[in-house]
């Protein structure tokens, strides 16, 4: 017994060192930046920011689904592409509007509702037909479904969107201002004040109304939350109901200020905001926005820093932070420990 | 204390039992039909009148076959990891680019700062690595079973959906790694997306095989390819085969009988990243070089259907579904679609409806036959005593 614990603790000290040690070459690598070019410094964080406030709304749609029925929702980052092709067919095809004007703002307002009921209507119809029949299932099941549902979902964004990458105009202001040396775009702001609200809102539905708690309430145990009269399917579908609409809502965001639609985006950004979910703490959801804003900033200061790997090893960054937090913890920043049941 | 399973007896029946199929028989069933499609790959299709060999060409012509080889055998991988040890890998293509560009490496004057030669059949006047097809094999097999452990080891105490998630991750970085590697540090490593072609020849039995002899690169192919049922067949039945099936079932049970979780999950990992590494050293002969590109994360999915579709931990399932994956992936839909317009006048592009046809087998598959086409008898039993509505037991959490 001795011996087990005395090899137990040794690992626990070797992770101990070599996590203090990566953070601590993480923050000197900052401060050299820092010293270097502060405004550099500043500008890569708003970008890092504003990307994060983006991460977040789809990040909470991970850690919503996973924390009330413990499944990947691996369709989740396509629902977001999809997002953002409905965003752009609506605002620049059906309403013709590429410019900033008034009736620009009117069509991105309608927009945001419109692409959020899109979304969440996706969402929902997916738990329905496909993970619904899965719920019981051994988990291998399930998960590989929604690989299966994110691949058809690609299918619909490259017969809606094309094969290739589509650049939309913006019906956002485009200018800048600037403090300090550090340009803030207007899109940004823009952004911020469209995803506060909405976090705000999600927040206030999850810990304040009935509905929210039958959610919290089903996370917690389905079968007893079944048994004090909740109707358990509802409360999924609502939950799914929430987490698309959430990614709609980043859908059009990003499109709006990146311009830019293609059918591969979800991919790669659904697997961000999964870190930005886990490395917040899989299940909690100001743990997600959290996770969602570092995450965020990481990579605006990888990209943008005079000292950095640059852009094309950005994903690698974000992917080796995922690895190292599976490894070293799991449970993420916020997260409570997890004890196994059997 | 280290409780040891109980010894199986070794008769004929229970290994029978165990696999399914006798060892003799498939051995021969597969030597055959594997001599067949060769005798008639390289002698009949040429005398063929040309209407007949034509069809061959169209839809079913060599190159194909031997493509569809490098997929079996790296989905027998796959299989070993998700079907046997019921781990979800889900970026198999990592250890497929590791033994892609290994064979890069070693088999062509990409690296022009050494001359190195070794049993290859290139000229020794040519600068670079150049050794012999059947080492770098060996190599590229044990390199990627090398990569395994260090990609299974951070896992070990993972549960199931982020043990799938950090293997994505791996798969996803390892590419990226190949696509950027440029300039690493000024060092060219991997030559970006230019990729490193063309590799050397195959050396056998004195003959010099180069990217198109399709007919003894078959030869090749198909006994790699049998090496890997028999190695897959024989570990299944033997001590380690039945840890993983406990391990696959119910871990914590498992590990309650005394079965050594981390090694055997380890060695699930290392196996399967063997014939990742050989397919992938196969299959840079096949297309004769290596390029970053093509190491996509659908790759580790079309290998997850292809061990879906066919029954996952069924040795026989898994060559089906892997050969009429790569079949319809290669020649099947381009082949169809080709036909389907002529008739009816249209202009659909069939090819680009693959993710559509991959997204719908896993789906299908999951939702109403998920043991797979040619299902594994207790794998079979496994995935359903849970889908019982009544049942508490349903969900582990």
């Amino acid at each position: 017994m001795a011996k087990s614990s005395a090899r137990l603790s040794a690992r626990l000290l070797i992770e101990r060192t070599s996590a203090s040690l990566i953070i601590g070459l993480v923050f000197f690598w900052l401060a050299i930046n820092l010293l270097k070019s502060p405004s550099q410094f500043f500008q890569a964080s708003v970008i890092g920011i504003s990307n994060g406030v983006l991460y977040a709304l789809i990040a909470l749609g991970y850690t919503l689904v996973y924390g009330i029925i413990e499944l990947i929702n691996f369709a989740h980052g396509d629902l977001f592409m999809l997002g953002g092709v409905f965003a752009a067919t609506f605002i620049a095809v059906w309403f013709g509007q590429e410019s900033p004007s008034s009736v620009g703002y009117v069509v991105f307002f309608a927009c945001l509702i419109a692409v959020m009921g899109f979304c969440a209507t996706i969402n929902v119809a997916i738990e329905r037909f496909a993970y619904r029949r899965l719920r019981r299932a051994p988990k291998l099941a399930p998960l590989i479904t929604a690989v299966g549902v994110s691949f058809i979902l690609q299918f619909v964004g490259m017969r809606w969107n094309g094969s290739g990458p589509k650049t939309w105009n913006s019906v956002l202001p485009s200018g800048e201002f600037v403090i300090s040396g550090v340009h803030i775009q207007y899109t940004t702001i823009f952004s911020f004040a469209v995803t506060i609200p909405l976090l705000a809102l999600m927040t206030f539905i999850v810990t304040k109304t009935r509905r929210g708690k039958a959610m919290r309430a089903t996370a917690q145990d389905a079968d007893a939350a079944r048994l004090m009269g909740i109707n358990v399917n509802k409360t999924i579908a609502f939950t799914f109901a929430l987490g698309g609409a959430l990614a709609g809502a980043a859908g059009l965001l990003f499109q709006q200020t990146r311009g830019v639609t293609n059918y591969n985006l979800g991919y790669q950004l659904g697997l961000i905001a999964f870190t930005s979910a886990v490395l917040g703490g899989i299940g909690n959801l100001s743990g997600a926005v959290l996770g969602a804003i570092l995450i965020g900033l990481v990579q605006g200061l990888n990209d943008g820093l005079p000292i950095g790997l640059g852009q094309q090893w950005s994903q690698t960054v974000v992917f080796s932070i995922l690895i190292l937090l599976m490894t070293f913890r799991p449970t993420g920043l916020l997260g409570k420990p997890m004890i196994e049941k059997v | 204390m280290k409780i040891s399973l109980p010894r199986m007896r070794k008769s004929k029946a229970s290994k029978k039992a165990v696999t399914g199929f006798d060892q003799a028989k498939w051995i021969r069933g597969f030597s055959i039909a594997a001599i067949v499609i060769w005798i008639f790959y390289s002698f009949v299709v040429d005398v063929l009148p040309y209407e007949v060999s034509s069809i061959f060409q169209k839809w079913m012509p060599a190159t194909t076959v031997n493509e569809a080889l490098v997929w079996v055998i790296c989905a027998l991988g796959l299989n070993i990891v998700v079907g046997y040890a019921g781990l979800l890998d889900l970026g198999f293509v990592a250890f497929w680019a590791i033994g892609g560009y290994v064979a890069g490496w070693l088999m062509s004057d990409f690296f022009q700062q050494v001359s190195i030669h070794l049993g290859s059949t290139a000229p020794a006047q040519q600068r670079g690595i150049h050794i012999s097809f059947w080492g770098v094999l060996v190599i590229g097999g044990l390199v990627a079973a090398v990569f395994g452990v260090i990609i299974g080891a951070p896992t070990l105490r993972l549960k199931s959906d982020y043990l799938a998630l950090v293997t994505l991750g791996f798969g996803e970085i390892i590419p990226q790694i190949f696509y950027n590697g440029e300039n690493i540090g000024g060092f060219n490593l991997t030559n970006g997306s230019k990729g490193i072609a063309p590799v050397d020849n195959v050396g056998l039995f004195g003959k010099t095989l180069g990217p198109f002899d399709l007919d003894w690169k078959y030869l090749i192919f198909v006994s790699l390819t049998a090496l890997m049922v028999f190695i897959s067949l024989r570990i299944r039945s033997g001590r380690l085969g039945r840890a993983w099936l406990a391990i696959r079932e119910d871990e914590l049970a498992a590990s309650m009988m005394g079965v050594p979780l981390m090694r055997s999950k380890l060695a699930a990992y290392a196996i399967g990243a063997v014939s990742g590494g050989v397919g992938g050293v196969a299959f840079a002969t096949h297309v004769n070089g290596v390029f970053a590109d093509r190491f996509s994360f659908s790759i580790s999915i079309i290998l997850l259907a292809m061990v879906v579709l066919g029954g996952m931990g069924n040795v026989w399932g898994v060559i089906v579904g892997a050969l009429t994956i790569a079949w319809v992936n290669a020649t099947g839909l381009p082949a169809i679609g080709d036909t389907f317009n002529s008739a009816f006048g249209t202009k659909i592009n069939f090819p680009s409806y693959n993710f559509l046809l991959f997204g719908g087998i896993l789906i299908f598959m999951m939702l109403y036959k998920r043991e797979g086409m040619l299902p594994e008898s207790r794998l079979k039993e496994l995935l359903h005593e849970t889908d019982d509505e009544t049942s508490n037991t349903g969900r582990h959490s």
